[in-house]
């Protein structure tokens, strides 16, 4: 094969000697020996040549064939074949012609060497990616197209993933001299993810002193990671905080305000999430063009529903067991029951799909987080609801009425306020934000009998963390909750965090039994 | 003889004769005599004895020192694991795997030894003793911690969930050494016994019929005693009690302990009945369910509590099998109906017993603020 090659060499005729560089290449790779093919595209592609394009690809999609004495022919999708060396129209015999095959090196060349092309195309996303591959690859023969491109590149983001091809394919390279190699080192340095740590980790044929640089640069890098593990874990966290606080803050308005038990909370949330399952198969069925803003639809709507069965539960059940906290408890447990075995009757027992719609899908990057945009409105509308709740309590008329049945019942009810119709109102908006809690638990949750079952209890603990009777405790401790269960599931792993955040809210409250921020003065008495 | 005393003597009677006649309705009877009772009723029977001791341990700390304690389940299932780990190392080569040593499940997740904590579970005495201690030491901790700090009302009941809810997620680890979610499972024998041989079954029916009336009369003791008296004081008005000069942290650390350990046995002796014990024993859905046994049939009056375990235990046979749509709602209104209708239980309709010895519905409390 070897002295076929040379054989053609010698042959080559004379009046091809403006592409003499590129000739070989044409024969290697018709030669249909793996190596030598993988040679000559690394060949081609790193001549600058302007039929490499053409030839490369022809090659990686099968369509590039040769005859016996080694001219390369491009099928075009007609079925009409082409010269590959000068572009022109031909008819050769189709029977001496053989499909040029690859193999996984060949392969590995091929994409190397499109790699390389790309970074000449027109559109910059796929210069910066053809940057990327290069840099993946870390191909030292790359290195001259690399400059060339260099110097004609003059979008700065795509510069910048050149350069640190650059600086791979120079740190790989045998023949790159120490300053050079620690200029890239440096570049490498600089782009500081997980590729540049493992790049620098694994130099081959370095120098003491470029082996230094690169040790220095892993360790520099590894503690920028740590550090987005960090703020990562601590937006999870707060994802999670944000899924506590929703469920758990109107369980603060019913427990912590008006100290009934309601063991039917989680259910709540459950109605929110069915009442959400239900508004999207309406608007599916009725007005698909509207699925995007179906949850908008159905956060009033959750809210409404589950307000109005809190009303109604508050009127028939609970409103005989006030100042009985442990038969509330009872009672509402079974309630909780009831309305399970309901919602199973009516939509059976199996989980519901919530679709989620086109804006929240998807994630963005920032810096070296990657967040989840559900997640993220998850968070947004946590503090909404929360936001919404608070000046709902500072600022309308009931909220004043809630605030002062709440602190003295008898002097409210002297001053003229209907208590009776306040427990009603304040227990209906503990369960309407339950509702509204379980549209945005839809989405990460499944919608099933069982759903809010999940939460009570994590949402008492919540309550009884951040202090009862408190809004802001609650706010502050479903978000510490969430963040330390986050913090120790890498250690103890997702279980085992879970099992040390209840046994260290259990001791908590052992230190302090009125929670993190205890209600002061005449109230705490109650 | 008053009337509270008869009452002292009639229980244990009806509960240890009424179990002997099942028993020898199965033994002597053949089975094709009318009277004949079959296995399935023997073994059920036990399981409702069963829990009916784990509610007169409730009884005991909710009825008598205004504990309610939503985990109480726990020490059920925790003396039921100690059971279960002795019927596990009984198997011995029988399991599937042959083992003499290692239970099936450890084999089969390529564990190579025994853990320390199986070590001595091979003696029936010593599982025994651990069905009582484990429980107990689970509830001495708990209960000085909770106690010392006063934590009380729904604030200890909402705890004990949160206990029980860890213990569950625990269990279910399959690294735990416990069986993971398949819990322990297809027992052999009991101290040399088939379990599966209707002797046997009645044995363990007899031998919990006895259990469940030395608990009664036990905790008959206790809050007969000056001990029990002090312990309603402190269920009524816990800080009056204090002013008095009590410490109701000990008198209820006290009856936690004593309430954990009879539920302990009352654990222990329905997992070879039954024959599996698994971590949805820890669920904090049967505690609850243990406290609305209590309720129906009546809180701070012992023979309510025997009596509401086994009506709603029958009634949950019923029904899951004929209407098990039914059963949760059924369950769900006995909840709500029995706290809005029946604050005093069914022994409160049936009996006329003085009211000032029943406890009020609820420590007394002022509207909410």
């Amino acid at each position: 094969m070897r002295a076929f090659l040379l054989l053609v060499l010698l042959l080559l005729p004379p009046a091809l000697a403006r592409a003499q560089q590129v000739e070989p290449a044409f024969a290697a790779i018709a030669s249909q020996d793996y190596d030598a093919m993988a040679a000559g595209i690394g060949e081609l592609a790193t001549s600058g040549d302007p039929r490499a394009g053409a030839i490369i690809t022809a090659l990686q999609a099968g369509h590039l064939y040769a005859d016996a004495a080694g001219g390369l022919y491009i099928r075009k999708a007609e079925g009409n074949f082409v010269a590959a060396d000068s572009g022109a129209p031909a008819m050769p015999d189709e029977d001496a012609l053989k499909r040029l095959r690859v193999n996984n090196g060949v392969r590995r060349a091929v994409a190397a060497a499109l790699g390389g092309l790309q970074l000449f195309a027109t559109d910059p996303a796929t210069r910066r990616g053809a940057a990327e591959a290069v840099f993946k690859s870390r191909d030292a023969a790359l290195l001259p197209v690399l400059d060339r491109a260099l110097a004609k590149e003059r979008d700065p983001a795509v510069r910048l993933a050149m350069e640190q091809a650059r600086a791979a394919a120079i740190l790989t390279s045998a023949t790159a001299p120490d300053a050079e190699k620690l200029a890239a080192v440096a570049v490498i340095r600089a782009r500081g993810d997980l590729d540049a740590s493992a790049l620098l980790a694994s130099l081959p044929n370095a120098s003491p002193a470029v082996a230094t640089a690169a040790h220095d640069g892993v360790m520099a890098i590894q503690r920028v990671l740590q550090l987005w593990d960090m703020l990562e874990g601590v937006f999870y966290g707060l994802s999670l905080g944000s899924v506590l606080l929703l469920a758990a803050i109107g369980l603060a308005i019913t427990f912590g305000v008006m100290g009934v038990i309601n063991m039917a909370h989680g259910e709540m949330v459950m109605i929110g999430a069915y009442v959400t399952f239900v508004v999207q198969e309406t608007v599916r069925q009725n007005a698909p063009g509207l699925f995007g803003v179906s949850l908008v639809i159905a956060v009033p709507l959750a809210f409404l529903c589950a307000g109005l069965v809190g009303i109604v539960v508050e009127r028939s059940l609970i409103r005989f067991l006030y100042g009985r906290p442990l038969e509330t408890l009872l009672a509402t447990w079974g309630l909780s029951l009831v309305l399970q075995q309901a919602v199973r009757s009516i939509f059976g027992p199996t989980n519901r799909e919530v679709g989620t719609p086109a804006w929240m899908s998807g994630a963005v990057p920032l810096g070296g987080l990657t967040i989840t945009l559900n997640r993220l409105t998850i968070i947004v509308f946590a503090f909404l609801v929360f936001a919404a709740l608070m000046a709902l309590l500072r600022y309308t008329s009931l909220g004043l009425k809630m605030r002062a049945v709440t602190q003295n019942r008898a002097m409210a009810a002297a001053m003229g306020i209907r208590t009776p119709w306040i427990d009603a109102l304040t227990f209906g908006l503990g369960s309407g934000v339950a509702g509204m809690a379980g549209v945005a638990l839809s989405q990460i949750d499944n919608v099933s009998p069982n759903l809010g079952q999940g939460y009570i209890i994590d949402s008492f603990m919540v309550v009884v963390f951040g202090g009862v009777g408190n809004l802001w405790g609650t706010a502050l401790g479903a978000i510490l909750l969430g963040i330390v269960n986050k913090f120790l599931e890498p250690f103890a792993g997702a279980v085992l965090g879970k099992i040390a955040v209840l046994v260290l809210v259990i001791l908590f409250i052992q230190r302090r039994p009125r929670g993190l921020f205890p209600l002061k003065g005449r109230a705490a008495e109650a | 003889m008053t009337r509270a005393t008869v009452a002292s003597f009639l229980v244990p009677v009806l509960i240890i004769g009424g179990a002997a006649l099942l028993a020898l309705g199965n033994a002597a009877l053949p089975p094709t005599a009318a009277l004949h009772v079959s296995v399935f009723v023997i073994s059920l029977v036990g399981k409702y004895l069963c829990y009916a001791m784990l509610a007169l341990a409730l009884d005991l700390v909710w009825g008598y020192a205004g504990i309610l304690s939503l985990g109480h389940a726990a020490f059920f299932a925790l003396g039921g694991y100690a059971m279960g780990m002795y019927l596990m190392r009984e198997i011995g080569t029988r399991g599937v795997y042959g083992n003499a040593t290692l239970p099936d499940f450890m084999v089969f997740l390529n564990w190579t030894e025994l853990p320390w904590y199986w070590y001595g579970f091979n003696h029936f005495a010593f599982a025994a003793l651990m069905a009582l201690v484990v429980p107990a030491l689970l509830a001495l901790v708990f209960g000085y911690l909770a106690f010392r700090s006063r934590v009380s009302g729904v604030y200890l009941s909402i705890i004990t969930q949160a206990l029980t809810f860890a213990l569950l997620l625990a269990f279910f680890r399959n690294n735990m050494g416990f069986g993971g979610n398949n819990g322990l499972t297809d027992f052999k024998d009991i101290i040399g016994f088939d379990l599966h041989a209707d002797a046997t079954r009645n044995a363990l029916l007899l031998a919990t019929a006895i259990a469940l009336a030395g608990a009664f009369l036990l905790a008959r003791y206790v809050v007969a005693s000056r001990l029990g008296k002090i312990l309603i004081a402190v269920r009524d008005t816990e800080s009056r009690t204090r002013f008095l000069g009590y410490r109701p942290e000990s008198y209820k650390l006290f009856v936690f302990v004593l309430s954990a350990i009879i539920a302990g046995i009352g654990g222990a002796l329905y997992v070879p009945q039954v024959g599996i014990i698994n971590p949805g024993e820890f669920s904090p859905a049967n505690s609850i369910e243990a406290v609305i046994w209590v309720a129906v049939g009546g809180r701070g009056t012992l023979v309510g509590a025997i009596l509401g375990a086994i009506l709603v235990n029958f009634g949950k046979t019923y029904f899951t099998s004929a209407l098990p749509d039914v059963w949760l709602y059924a369950l769900g209104f006995l909840f709500i109906l029995t706290t809005l209708f029946l604050p005093h239980g069914l022994v409160r309709v049936f009996s006329r017993a003085r009211p000032s010895a029943l406890p009020e519905p609820s420590p007394a409390k002022e509207h909410p603020a």
